[in-house]
């Protein structure tokens, strides 16, 4: 392995881990915004991570070590997943490791140890929304997995990054089952990072919650790691987003400086549009009732299905 | 024995319109609730005619001249009757551990009232249900559980997320679906009704105007109806026209944060930015006109604090005139959002005849078909001129209190204009003497929730003898406990919020 991989490996992480909590903030921002509100600032998520940094961890008295363990797990995964979605470069020797498959592997693992710490403590709140978490999980998954599917099925392998370079190269125009994935993505998206109208992030009524409702015994830096985790989920989220359906400006060959003043800036761009993208949907819906979840993410489901069949009507390979 | 006959034989009560009362033996006590049920008399309130919580002894339930008395007071089509129970000695009431009969049977509402009274006066009725309701001893509260498969409990509060009142809300679902919910209040009480008893009457308005900051305006105008009518004083025609020009500004205040909050709740950001800066607006406008943003201590006896200049008044009829435009929009886009009106429409069902039966009143009331508004009903001045219109809706689920919401808030609207407009000349203040020793009397004013009622007894050398404020959240909330009914529990915060009830209002 040449030193030049890892340099870009590393990089790819350490950016996904500066950058999530600034594009929440970038999201915050637009959604304030939208409303006619004033905007706090869009640097408010890392002044919230040092503040609980530095306070005192407290635990529930029959917290197991599951609880205390469940948010590095959480954090973890999604630190690898960030290391295995081409956001910057191509070039990722991660890959190697896990496909986008295992991906979608570290999401649930995620998931998985979220909803068990939520209900280690056994409070009512946590165990709610740690069944509601588990009940958008599992008809997100699938899904999601139809979405990857349908890429690698045009491009003919599962790794991220030689999916997102096949598509770059193949084509300019978009591949219409590709539009249909799109949609379906996006809806799996709003569901996964816990948006609207799936979940709502900034309410304080615990018994609609259904992410924040898992947190809500997790205090200072078991806590802080689980809101980095969320921005991270959101960040790598937006970055499979870009892969599969604006692949370009990804440096394909690692990161050398001409390819990084390209894909630095052309990162930045994408963010900041699909931030905005996502406030607008925010700001547009209402919140669906818990139980109107499932239909959501069927919709979400049927379009990645749609777009497979797209795919084999056009004479896919 | 019909109404008519009782009410016949009730004696003019002075304060609020058409108010009579009548005292009662014990024999009669049961057969005139009964008429007042079959003629379909609501509760307005209960209570007791002494307050001896926090004396050094616990109360026994006698006063010290050995006669204690209970007092319903019901809204009958014919006017406000109050029938009055002595209670001479213990074997008055052939009920073994009971000192009067409880009329919880006949009013549903009247079980937690009956309990408050156990706590605060001593006097138990021969309600079954005997556990603490306003104190919090420490023996645990006695839930009624729900047992079966998959059955468990959620409690909520009394400490939330959020800052909201205390109460606690314990809930038995299977899933998400809610089988139970009972509702444990109490964790305001602060002894108002005993803090009332010995305050000069001329300074109780100061007090009432506290018990519940969002209503202080209709709280302090039932108090000083009451003071005044005892007073035999009439207030100028310009007071008048004041206050309910305040209490109509009050209205439109609280629901435009009702409904911005209610779109909040339904995960419509929007619509909470929008409306709460209307009501910041508003409040501004009308800090300006009388220095005070939710109008505390404006009524005063004998009037209003403050006169409002000419100029003033058509600043704040201009910016209420942009309030009534900019809502009418929003309710465009309430009505027409696709992911709001899912929500709204069909949570929380409270049916008309299941709303008969609880005597729901003021504006939960009015969305489940009880056409109920004492404005309209027994108006006082200057309700008798203005001629306010009746909103009523029939369907009882949130998407209904939204509408009824918006119609009022339109028509206080147009009612404030018209006040505004035609404002009486005159002083806006007569000063009075407070009533004689042993005077009673009772106010009664529409608030945006509902009716808010006054009943005070004067003591000697100018002091309040006896206050009971009862506000008709006491109606309302065990509502909620039977409009939540079948509905998932994540919509409890959106059904609670669309009813908007008082915590402090009914832990006196």
């Amino acid at each position: 392995m040449r030193p030049a991989a890892l340099i870009s490996q590393a990089l790819e992480i350490l950016v996904a881990l500066a950058a999530a909590p600034l594009f929440l903030g970038w999201v915050s921002q637009c959604r304030a915004w939208l409303a006619n509100r004033g905007a706090p600032s869009v640097f408010l998520p890392y002044r919230n991570l040092h503040k609980l940094f530095h306070k005192e961890a407290v635990l529930a008295q029959n917290a197991s070590a599951l609880f205390r363990i469940a948010p590095y797990v959480v954090f973890g995964t999604m630190v690898v997943a960030a290391g295995i979605i081409p956001s910057l470069s191509g070039r990722l020797p991660l890959v190697a490791a896990a496909d986008a498959i295992a991906l979608v592997g570290l999401f649930a693992t995620a998931r998985v140890f979220l909803s068990l710490a939520a209900m280690d403590v056994g409070t009512a709140f946590g165990t709610l929304g740690a069944r509601r978490e588990m009940m958008v999980g599992f008809l997100a998954e699938p899904a999601l997995l139809m979405v990857i599917f349908v890429a690698s099925l045009i491009s003919a392998t599962t790794a991220l990054p030689a999916i997102s370079a096949h598509l770059a190269s193949e084509r300019l125009s978009v591949d219409p089952s590709l539009a249909f994935t799109g949609v379906a993505f996006t809806l799996v998206l709003l569901a996964e990072n816990a948006r609207i109208p799936v979940d709502n992030p900034a309410t304080h009524l615990e018994l609609t919650m259904i992410h924040e409702a898992m947190l809500l015994e997790y205090s200072a830096r078991h806590l802080a790691l689980m809101e980095w985790a969320s921005a991270l989920r959101l960040f790598n989220y937006a970055c499979i987003g870009f892969a599969l359906f604006v692949p370009w400006g990804i440096a394909a060959r690692g990161i050398g400086p001409l390819g990084l003043s390209l894909a630095v800036p052309v990162l930045a761009l994408k963010l900041a549009a699909a931030g905005a993208g996502l406030a607008v949907i925010e700001t547009l819906s209402a919140k669906l009732r818990v139980m109107r979840a499932p239909e959501f993410l069927a919709t979400a489901f049927v379009f990645a299905v749609l777009g497979l069949l797209v795919h084999i009507l056009l004479g896919g390979p | 024995m019909p109404l008519t006959k009782w009410w016949g034989c009730a004696r003019e009560l002075p304060g609020a319109p058409r108010t009579r009362r009548i005292g009662l033996t014990v024999g009669d006590w049961s057969p005139c609730t009964s008429d007042v049920a079959a003629s379909g008399g609501r509760l307005l309130a209960m209570w007791a005619s002494a307050c001896a919580e926090n004396s050094p002894d616990p109360p026994s339930g006698r006063g010290p001249g050995g006669v204690q008395e209970v007092y319903a007071a019901f809204l009958t089509d014919r006017g406000i009757l109050i029938i009055e129970l002595p209670l001479e000695s213990a074997a008055a009431c052939a009920i073994p551990q009971a000192d009067y009969p409880g009329i919880e049977a006949l009013f549903p509402c009247a079980s937690r009232m009956q309990r408050a009274m156990a706590e605060t006066s001593g006097l138990r009725s021969s309600d079954p249900d005997r556990r603490p309701w306003l104190r919090h001893p420490p023996e645990a509260y006695g839930f009624i559980r729900v047992e079966g498969e998959g059955v468990h409990e959620i409690a909520v509060g009394p400490v939330h997320a959020g800052t909201i009142e205390p109460g606690h809300f314990r809930f038995s679902v299977v899933g998400e679906k809610v089988l139970r919910l009972e509702e444990r209040f109490g964790y305001k009480h602060k002894g108002v009704e005993r803090r009332f008893a010995g305050m000069p009457l001329l300074e109780g308005h100061r007090l009432a105007a506290r018990i519940a900051g969002d209503s202080t305006v209709a709280y302090a105008w039932s108090y000083c109806q009451a003071l005044e009518g005892m007073a035999g004083h009439r207030i100028p025609p310009r007071a008048a026209a004041l206050r309910a020009l305040f209490l109509e500004l009050e209205r439109i205040a609280n629901h435009l944060g009702d409904l911005g909050a209610l779109g909040n709740d339904a995960g419509f950001a929007f619509g909470l930015t929008q409306f709460s800066r209307l009501k910041e607006d508003l409040l501004r406008s009308v800090s300006q006109a009388f220095a005070q943003r939710y109008l505390m201590d404006a009524v005063v006896p004998g009037g209003t604090r403050d006169d409002l200049s000419a100029t003033r008044a058509g600043s704040l009829a201009a910016r209420i005139a942009a309030v009534a435009r900019e809502a009418a929009e929003l309710r465009a886009i309430y009505e027409d959002h696709t992911g709001v009106r899912d929500r709204f429409t069909g949570a929380g069902i409270l049916t008309p005849e299941l709303a008969l039966r609880l005597g729901v009143l003021g504006l939960a009331g009015r969305a489940s078909g009880q056409a109920l508004d004492v404005r309209i009903d027994f108006p006082c001045a200057p309700y008798d001129q203005l001629a306010p219109t009746r909103v009523v809706r029939h369907e009882g689920d949130v998407a209904a209190r939204v509408a009824v919401r918006f119609d009022e808030l339109a028509e206080s609207c147009r009612l404030a204009r018209a006040l505004l407009a035609s404002l009486p000349a005159g002083p806006h203040l007569a000063s009075l003497q407070p009533p004689a020793e042993g005077s009673f009397g009772t106010g009664v004013v529409e608030g945006w929730r509902g009716p808010v009622f006054v009943a005070l007894a004067a003591g000697p050398h100018g002091r309040i003898n006896r206050c009971h404020p009862h506000d008709p959240s006491w109606q309302n909330w065990p509502a909620i406990e039977h409009a939540i009914l079948g509905n998932i529990v994540a919509d409890f915060p959106l059904i609670n919020k669309s009813f908007n009830l008082a915590y402090s209002g009914v832990d006196l």
